[in-house]
């Protein structure tokens, strides 16, 4: 029955058409928010932080499998790395590129650190849970898509990412939509083939595999080496987990890792509320239906007092 | 033309001349006066004259809006994805809209028939505020034309916002047909009325349902971002809750603000019966937001206390945040409870001017301001800024021009 998660039950639910939904919408709400937890065989990747060496060889594979423009410095320019966008922050993922690597100088670390960053294909994505038109899907093999057919532009998605990812073509006036990594999902995962990126790398960074053996192996790397790597997997537990997995040899958080994100998918957060739903469709109509009546009875008997 | 009147000029307030004969349509849309005259007097009033400065500039940049795309008017952020647009017009503008509902219950519901003479004053702001809430939706949304899509191509029922989507979308059809009345009245079509006072207990339930739970949904929206908004404006447990009670004396002071302004500005088209009323009736509103002052500022501490984070009210952040508490919440609610003790009109109009400014504070702020606080400040395009204007003005023109016609401010005369 695990296999019946939220994604059907919601469907199910919509069938329900549309005047229940704007009622009921709530207690399938409610439903959603027990925890999914992930597809047991999803696959995922490992990333060894310690391994890459900043050769961008993962940006112009990913460029390329996704047709995305032509950048303005080539993928062999280094400066990219010195570039800041706003707020002094190194460059992030955007419309013209799903994935991008960034360099953190590390105090006592002989080398720069360079880190790898896209869509972490969340098993519980904050992106899905806020979207108003089901535009997103976490498939089976553990990519999350998204259908942007129907994308409305809202950008709550945006908002909800706790990894900052989504992007939109805001230079788009006819079509802009959002736009992030999908895992190669077309292309590639769906036929049980790993993204473009991990097979480009020269260096290996990266691991491809179903998600459950890549954890063992990370911990079995950390317990081999524990002088080496932190003993941690970004990604193991973050926000109920993600397909994409960090090991690194400096603390996460000293490379732009967000550590404080908890164990909890963002859905949780906004149980509250949802849980409020049912009680205020349910009670207050009768609540303020019996005050309109108590209210007028006194009129009522005022009446009956002027006229005695 | 408060000056117009003064002169012995009668404002339409029945479907029949002063001779007997019916006021047609375009007579009642000219206020009852010659075009020539009517032209005069727009052309006359200095508030006019911005406008057209306003549109001047505004309107091609809007227009430019929809040519060249949301990257021509904003900074086109991905850390930053809503801005002014939502930022005002969504989370300003709904809880200043939030009267409607309330005077819906406290007339209808609660049978004080006392409050009568400003309900649809009360309605009207609901409307039009929710109507250019929508507005500002149309202009921030990247494809506008998909609007419908969450209601019937792909539904996502699980999302807050798809509960904000269709809520909005009912409760507009609400605060239409509660309206009616002073449109039929107007127009002349005592049926429509009627069929509406039979179903008017029905709209005022569905009204406070949906706004209870539209209002408290707009603030769990950013419980989806629970690391985003600084600490100080965030709970999850609360934040529903504190935009609900927020609305509540945000929806009424706003119209005591707008009270105050038709009686400054309008006073030609006031009758009696909403002139003699208004100072009782701003302390009964006064009273009632200092309740929702009261409890919210108690739910504010509280949640302050259940996360724990004392210790962010001695940081730059928390000084901001005191600053908000102290002129949005603390001085209102000192000032309503003065203005009520001592019957003080003015006082309450104060504060309610107060209360508005400290909840459009609190809402830029969760949305705006310490969004992404660890991050940078994001300072909105100025392109951005025009739009904002622009509509806001024309939500301000829709008003006025509503107010000046429709039976809002005075009694129609019902032919016998
Ligand atoms: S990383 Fe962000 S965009 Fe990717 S699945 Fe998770 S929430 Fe969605
Ligand atoms: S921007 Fe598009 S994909 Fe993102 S939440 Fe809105 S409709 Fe969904
Ligand atoms: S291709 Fe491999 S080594 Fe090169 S930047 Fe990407 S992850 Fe690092």
């Amino acid at each position: 029955m695990k296999k019946l998660n939220r994604r059907s039950f919601l469907k199910g639910g919509l069938a329900g058409g549309a005047t229940i939904v704007a009622v009921g919408t709530s207690k399938q709400a409610l439903a959603g928010t027990h925890n999914f937890g992930g597809y047991p065989d999803s696959m995922g990747v490992l990333v060894d932080l310690t391994k890459c060496v900043g050769c961008r060889t993962c940006e112009a594979a990913c460029n390329k499998e996704q047709g995305l423009p032509t950048p303005d410095k080539p993928f062999d320019d280094l400066s990219v790395f010195e570039e800041k966008r706003e707020g002094g922050l190194p460059r992030r993922t955007s419309e013209k590129a799903y994935t991008v690597v960034q360099k953190y100088d590390v105090e006592g670390r002989e080398h720069p650190l360079f880190r790898k960053v896209q869509c972490n294909h969340c098993n519980e994505p904050a992106c899905l849970t806020s979207c108003f038109v089901n535009a997103y899907k976490k498939t089976p093999e553990g990519a999350v898509i998204y259908d942007k057919t129907v994308c409305v532009g809202c950008r709550t998605c945006m908002i909800a990412c706790p990894f900052y990812i989504p992007a939109y073509s805001y230079s788009s006036a006819i079509n802009p939509v959002v736009k992030k990594c999908i895992m190669c999902y077309d292309t590639r995962l769906k036929f049980g083939r790993p993204p473009a990126c991990v097979e480009s790398c020269p260096q290996e960074v990266m691991t491809f595999g179903k998600r459950t053996d890549l954890l063992k192996l990370a911990h079995q790397r950390i317990s081999e080496k524990p002088d080496k790597y932190v003993d941690q997997v970004y990604g193991e537990t973050e926000v109920g987990g993600t397909a994409w997995m960090y090991m690194s040899d400096v603390p996460f958080d000293k490379i732009g890792y967000d550590n404080h994100l908890g164990t909890q998918p963002i859905i949780s957060y906004v149980k509250e509320f949802l849980a409020m739903v049912p009680m205020v469709l349910t009670i207050w109509p009768a609540l303020f239906t019996g005050f309109h009546l108590l209210s007028n009875r006194k009129d009522a008997l005022k009446n009956d007092d002027n006229k005695s | 033309m408060n000056s117009l009147k003064s002169q012995g000029f009668a404002p339409v307030v029945s479907d029949l001349k002063k001779d007997g004969s019916e006021w047609t349509v375009k007579e009642k849309i000219m206020l009852g006066l010659s075009p020539k005259e009517y032209w005069a007097v727009q052309r006359r009033n200095p508030f006019n004259w911005v406008l057209w400065v306003i549109y001047a500039v505004g309107l091609p940049i809007l227009v430019g809006r929809f040519i060249f795309g949301l990257g021509w008017v904003t900074h086109s952020s991905y850390d930053y994805p809503w801005g002014l647009f939502l930022g005002w017009g969504l989370f300003v503008m709904v809880p200043l809209s939030a009267s409607g509902f309330m005077m819906g219950t406290t007339v209808e519901l609660f049978g004080r028939k006392d409050f009568k003479p400003i309900e649809r004053l009360g309605l009207l702001n609901g409307l039009l505020g929710y109507l250019f809430a929508v507005m500002f939706l149309q202009v921030d949304l990247g494809q506008p034309w998909r609007l419908i899509y969450p209601m019937f191509v792909s539904l996502g029922p699980a999302a807050v916002l798809f509960l904000v989507a269709w809520h909005v979308a009912t409760y507009l059809s609400c605060q239409v047909a509660e309206l009616v009345p002073a449109f039929s009245e107007w127009m002349g079509f005592p049926k429509a009325k009627k069929f509406i006072k039979s179903m008017v207990l029905g709209l005022t339930v569905a009204g406070i349902i949906l706004s209870t739970l539209h209002q408290g949904a707009l603030g769990a929206l950013f419980t989806y971002a629970p690391g985003k908004v600084h600490p100080l404006w965030y709970s999850s447990p609360f934040q529903w809750f504190h935009f609900f009670v927020s609305a509540v004396f945000a929806g009424l002071s706003m119209l005591i603000v707008v009270s105050t302004l038709t009686k400054w500005f309008m006073r030609w088209r006031c009758d009696e019966n909403y002139l003699n009323n208004l100072s009782k009736l701003t302390l009964g509103l006064a009273k009632g937001a200092s309740l929702a002052l009261i409890t919210y500022l108690v739910t504010k501490i509280i949640g302050i206390a259940h996360d724990n984070n004392w210790a962010y009210l001695l940081t730059g952040w928390g000084a901001w945040y005191m600053f908000e508490i102290v002129v949005g919440v603390l001085l209102p609610l000192t000032f309503y409870t003065m203005a009520v003790r001592n019957s003080n009109a003015s006082l309450a109009r104060f504060a309610a001017f107060l209360a508005v400014f400290g909840i459009a504070l609190n809402r830029l702020n969760t949305a705006l301001i310490t969004f992404n606080w660890q991050l940078y400040q994001e300072i909105p395009h100025w392109r951005e800024v025009v739009i904002v204007i622009t509509v806001y003005s024309t939500y301000i023109v829709v008003y006025r021009a509503v107010l000046a016609r429709m039976p809002i401010l005075y009694t129609w005369k019902e032919k016998k």
